[in-house]
């Protein structure tokens, strides 16, 4: 009805483009609060445009889908004959909500940054990063073809480069910086080989242009077409790269180098879910393949239970989130895979809340430690930094499953969908997402209590026997303030709660991590599942919302009572290990020694990457490649070619001078001997 | 009256009275490098003279500014001088690169200049008359002209004491190659009577070059061999190693690539359509191939010239592998990403030398931490490494984009195969720029910088790496305005070549020798 917000689309990238250029440009030179100014209000900008879009698009009458084409330069962005790609993008109802997450989330994790990175060094470096990131992350979300859209996903691998580097002088930080993005690339090959399967049999990328003619060529899936799977897998390949799933998780881990806004802005709000809404985003390809789809859930289902077990005996307080962010992508990915779209993108909503809730609060608990991240040195926090303790209880509520906190109705939806699906593999699928849900709880409240409650152990670390988790019996208790005595920076001033810029975030993230499930409440429960109905325009026909429809409430309610049940379990092992009897847990890992060190190793899949992939690889290119057919054969050829003229050598040395008069006299030779030639060919072509 | 009849004369020949002017200045302070600068700035203003009068409407495959005027009666040569979507854009590319490789030797070169630019002038004379002639005769001297100031410049103005070997080695992997590209044309003149490109196409359209398909195989051998040796194509590549790491960064920035790429396009292509296409599959393999085994050697470099030498060769080797797909994107990609590739090569030596001015070494290991130091000169590092790794809306990705889609398009065998493992080039050369930059930039400083106290970009460092900058950027989004030219000889190209093999057995029934039997 209204128009106008066609015209504004390409703002919402814009304008964090703009304030990238003003900082990246001059921000060395800038007041830190002209930086942060000018950052928050280039994505505070866009947010409100995102608001009008949804007042817009909510309205009575409103069309499902907007579009619009940029021409920055007065022509298209490729334009050959045969072949046209151009700046299109395209807001519908999956859109809006990604669009929401990223400028929301987005805007709400800039303001925290203000506050957590304000006595760091490269402030306004920084600050362009996040608003580059900004850019490419909402062009990903608003392309309408899948070039435009690769380019939001590269650009917001290199945002994400830059900003897992950003204290480029460690170290373990380049090095991460580096694997994300060698990683990234791995998945965006297959990616590449998609969109050129995608060019070669729809003979276009526009997003509209593939699916309608996917629709009116029914006989491809019946025939059983082999390009559907393999583009739809190759996709899968691009997307488990971007949103760090098995066989490609290796690089999220290490990428919490990053500041911690960083993680949660990039590596668990926005970025990472990228490939969850690609497949979204993509789903008539994969609806059309049911071995993608399955391959799908096997791998979310794989990745969810395999990461959760990782998270469950790490220490350092990101990377349990870190672990806890691959396998709730998981999750998203084993929706898609059973076809429940909707369940997908509703827990990556709720997901974007808590997560980034959770990574802010750990980022207070860090600053309040002043950098410590082992949980083995922390404890007794509740009473010190009390705003931060309670909004982290919201997100691990949240993420754990308890109703009626926002992560409750997303994952039970989606194990809800899982049991009823149409795959012949639902029960398994379905028994590994309950597993991890229990296993998430527990983990979750294993870093709550570790937190926040027992023995505050912040003391320079007592290094302990390998393996065994630190527990409070176990060490030297000591007051929380500092002592004259330690030479570690990190105990300067003892600890203290953030300051109001940084708990303000902390305060709404909390209570959207309440309610935010709230719109997605099932019939069963008495609510109208809100965010289904609103993404049905874009989803419709997909399998699982159908077979969905057939079953039964009691079934449902009874499914949810048994995740109930299950995350209450593991809240109560968690605190029979952490709260109740410390030494438990100790002790069980002591029992199981070699299980514990598999797990604690992270299945040594890095090492396994390294000896098998990487090192041979090397090895090869140095050995054979290098020594043998470069140096051997390529110049050895070529030497054995100067050979055949050594008997010339003293000539070539002579000559090879560097003087210009023989080069002349060479040059005088050649041509006499092309005239003659010239001469001699003449003669022959009378002959001829 | 309009100047677009001896326009392309006047591009051609002005460096080379802007190199006689310069023998008669004197060698006194900045004079020389000032002089250069302001021949190759208006050598480069008269090549912008061509895309802003290039008519985009005229029918596809013709020549424009034409200047065709007997030379010599017999053997019949000509002064004919033409170009067309395909050479436009590499004329005024090699209008731009010139003034920057002025600006970059400014202070690198600070003995001999006179020389110096004396040899820089004449090479872009030799490449200038590469690009413009459509006289097979007038072309050979040409390509045999660029021979010499580069082996020169090797040769004395080379870093280290090998640079004679490298210019040895320049020298006849160029030259004995242009003998079989020299005995191949006499033989085509002698078929035909003319040396006319235009002429030459015509004939080959009509399958009259000669009725002796075996000779006619060979000769096409002799073309290709010469400029595949010059491109370089694996595994002909011996030459690019050595001559990279020892030339200056001038000449570097010309060294490789676009020269002989354009004379596959212009003469492969269109005299030996037919044989061309025989010879594809070999050429995608061999690029295929070529994108690995550089991207892979690049990997394990610690000499950043030897890092660079790779990737050009994987660069180079994305192109071939366009181009030779004989579909409408891998050539409309392929001659774009020559003005790409050269583009970013260039940005990427300049740099290389930069750093090599400041701390006087090529070895990775020897820096670290520059970023600290010379955050500029490590912005610009991380932009150029951009542009290689292909980056979205910089110019190479829209080039490789391109060339990879065609490689999938193509109707070869096993084209699948080969696009899959040309693809992996992308994470390969990601790899090796990211390593490169993590080495010299990120962590603690490195042995060098902790001695020498390096100095960020000056005012004239930033003046020659922003238009290349800017550049990446406006080809990476409107690449259209370089490609409606483009694709006005790319796809017309596509078309003919991509037929022309269904020729051949027909033919082949008619011909006293089978084409099988000339293998």
């Amino acid at each position: 009805m209204n128009p106008m917000p066609t015209s504004y689309l390409w703002l919402i990238p814009l304008l964090p483009f703009v304030g990238f250029l003003i900082n990246g440009t001059l921000g060395r030179r800038l007041p830190r609060s002209v930086v942060s100014g000018i950052a928050l209000l280039f994505t505070a900008l866009p947010a409100g445009i995102v608001a009008w879009l949804w007042m817009t698009m909510c309205a009575v009458h409103a069309p499902n889908t907007i579009e619009s084409v940029v021409r920055p330069f007065g022509v298209d962005w490729i334009d050959i004959s045969g072949f046209h790609v151009d700046f299109a993008f395209t807001v519908d109802h999956l859109t809006l909500i990604m669009l929401a997450v990223v400028t929301g989330v987005g805007f709400i994790i800039h303001i925290y940054s203000v506050g957590y990175m304000a006595h760091e060094e490269g402030y306004w470096r920084f600050f362009a990063y996040m608003n580059l990131f900004m850019f490419f992350m909402s062009v990903l979300v608003l392309a309408a073809n899948f070039l435009l859209l690769f380019v939001g996903w590269e650009g917001v691998g290199l945002a994400s480069y830059l900003l897992i580097g950003f204290y480029f002088k460690k170290d373990s930080a380049a090095d991460a910086g580096k694997k994300a993005f060698i990683v990234n690339r791995i998945g965006d090959f297959g990616f590449l080989l998609a969109m050129f399967l995608l060019i070669v049999h729809f003979g276009s990328l526009s997003f509209k242009e593939v699916f309608a003619t996917l629709a009116q060529n029914p006989q491809w899936q019946l025939q059983g077409a082999h390009f559907l799977p393999t583009i739809a897998l190759l996709l899968l390949l691009g997307a488990a790269g971007k949103s760090a799933q098995i066989p490609l998780y290796i690089w999220l881990p290490d990428a919490m180098e990053g500041p911690t806004p960083v993680s949660a802005l990039i590596h668990a709000a926005t970025m990472v879910t990228a490939g969850v809404y690609m497949v979204a985003r993509c789903h008539a390809l994969f609806d059309s393949s049911p071995l993608a789809l399955t391959v799908v859930a096997l791998m979310g289902a794989a990745t969810a239970i395999f990461a959760a077990s990782i998270g469950m005996v790490q220490h350092d307080i990101k990377r349990v989130l870190a672990y806890s962010t691959i396998s709730q992508l998981g999750y998203m990915f084993l929706a898609c895979g059973v076809g429940a779209y909707a369940a997908g993108i509703f827990h990556l909503l709720t997901h974007a809340f808590f997560k980034a809730l959770l990574f802010l609060a750990a980022g207070s608990v860090i600053h309040a430690l002043s950098g410590e991240q082992d949980m083995r040195r922390m404890g007794g926090l509740r009473e010190k930094i009390p705003v931060t303790f309670w909004t982290m209880t919201a997100g691990v509520f949240a993420i754990a499953g308890i109703p009626p906190f926002a992560g409750f109705f997303s994952k039970d939806e989606i194990l809800f969908r899982t049991f009823t699906s149409p795959n012949p593999l639902h029960i398994l699928l379905w028994l590994v997402g309950l597993l991890t849900a229990g296993m998430t709880s527990f983990y979750m409240f294993r870093l709550w209590f570790k937190t926040f409650f027992g023995e505050p152990r912040v003391k320079r670390h007592v290094l302990e026997e390998d393996g065994a988790p630190i527990h409070a019996s176990s060490t030297t208790t000591l007051t929380l303030e500092a002592e004259p005595d330690q030479d570690k920076a990190t105990h300067a001033h003892g600890v203290h709660e953030s300051p109001w810029v940084m708990l303000l975030p902390l305060v709404v993230l909390a209570l959207l991590s309440v309610v935010g499930g709230w719109v997605g409440i099932p019939a069963a429960l008495f609510g109208s599942n809100h965010i289904e109905h609103f993404l049905d325009p874009v989803f419709a026909g997909a399998p699982a919302s159908e077979a969905a429809a057939t079953t039964g409430h009691g079934l449902e309610l009874s499914l949810a009572f048994v995740s109930v049940l299950v995350a209450l379990a593991g809240f109560y092992i968690a605190y029979v290990f952490y709260y109740e009897k410390p030494g438990t847990a100790g002790a069980l890992a002591e029992r199981n020694r070699s299980a514990y060190n598999l797990v604690k190793n992270k299945y040594w899949v890095d090492e396994l990457y390294s000896t098998f992939l990487i090192t041979p690889l090397l090895m090869f290119t140095r050995v054979v490649l290098e020594l043998m057919v470069d140096h051997g054969i390529v110049n050895g050829s070529g030497a054995a070619a100067g050979a055949t003229t050594r008997g010339l050598a003293w000539i070539e040395r002579k000559q090879i001078s560097g003087n210009i008069r023989s080069y002349a006299g060479w040059l005088a030779i050649g041509a006499a001997a092309v005239i003659a030639v010239m001469i001699f060919g003449n003669v022959m072509k009378g002959h001829l | 009256m309009s100047i677009n009849p001896i326009i392309l004369t006047i591009i051609v020949f002005f460096p080379l009275a802007g190199a006689l002017l310069l023998a008669l200045l004197p060698d006194r302070g900045k004079t020389l490098q000032w002089a250069a600068l302001a021949v190759t700035l208006i050598t480069f203003g008269l090549t912008l003279h061509l895309p802003f009068h290039y008519s985009y409407a005229s029918s596809a495959g013709s020549f424009q500014f034409e200047q065709n005027v007997p030379w010599i009666a017999s053997p019949a040569i000509h002064y004919h001088l033409g170009i067309d979507g395909l050479s436009m854009w590499l004329m005024v590319l090699t209008g731009i690169l010139a003034p920057l490789g002025v600006l970059i030797s400014w202070r690198a070169i600070d003995s001999r200049k006179k020389l110096f630019y004396v040899l820089f002038l004449l090479q872009q004379v030799a490449m200038m008359g590469i690009f413009a002639s459509l006289d097979m005769f007038l072309y050979y001297a040409f390509w045999e002209m660029s021979l010499v100031p580069m082996t020169v410049l090797i040769a004395i103005f080379g870093r280290s004491e090998y640079r004679r070997r490298a210019a040895i080695k320049y020298f006849l992997y160029a030259f004995i190659p242009s003998a079989l590209l020299l005995a191949a044309m006499l033989w085509v003149y002698a078929q035909t009577g003319t040396f006319d490109l235009p002429k030459l196409a015509a004939l080959a359209a009509q399958h009259a070059i000669s009725p002796n398909a075996a000779a006619l195989w060979i000769a096409s051998l002799g073309f290709l061999i010469a400029f595949s040796v010059k491109v370089p194509i694996f595994p002909l590549h011996g030459w690019l190693v050595d001559a990279i790491s020892e030339a200056p960064t001038a000449a570097v920035m010309v060294l490789a690539g676009k020269t002989a790429l354009y004379s596959i396009l212009r003469f492969s292509f269109s005299i030996f359509p037919e044989q061309s296409h025989r010879i594809a599959p070999l050429m995608i393999s061999l690029a295929a191939i070529g994108i690995v085994y550089g991207g892979l050697l690049a990997l394990v470099q610690h000499d950043l010239k030897k890092l660079a030498a790779y990737s050009t060769l994987g660069q180079l080797s994305f192109i071939v592998l366009g181009i030779f797909t004989f579909t409408v994107a891998g050539l409309d990609g392929g001659i774009y990403q020559i003005l790409n590739e050269s583009l970013a090569g260039a940005a990427f030596f300049m740099l290389l030398g930069l750093l090599y001015e400041r701390y006087s070494t090529y070895d990775m290991r020897l820096y670290g931490g520059l970023a600290q130091k010379l955050p500029w000169l490590a912005a610009m590092f991380v932009v150029v490494s951009l542009s290689i790794v292909g980056l979205p809306m910089l110019n190479s990705f829209v080039g490789e984009f391109l060339v990879l889609s065609g490689s999938m398009q193509s109707s070869f065998a096993h084209h699948h195969l080969w696009t899959a493992i040309a693809t992996t080039g992308v994470i390969l050369s990601a790899a090796y720029m990211l390593r490169m930059i993590q080495r010299v930039f990120y962590g603690e400083l490195g042995p060098k910088p902790q001695v020498i106290t390096g100095w960020d970009l000056d005012a004239r460092e930033h003046l020659a790496l922003w238009p290349v900058v800017a550049l990446f950027l406006a080809m990476g989004l409107a690449s259209p305005r370089w490609m409606q030219a483009i694709d006005s000889f790319g796809a017309p190209a596509a078309g003919r070549l991509a037929s022309a093999q269904c020729a051949t057995p027909a033919d082949a029934t008619a011909l006293p020798t089978p084409s099988g039997g000339a293998r």
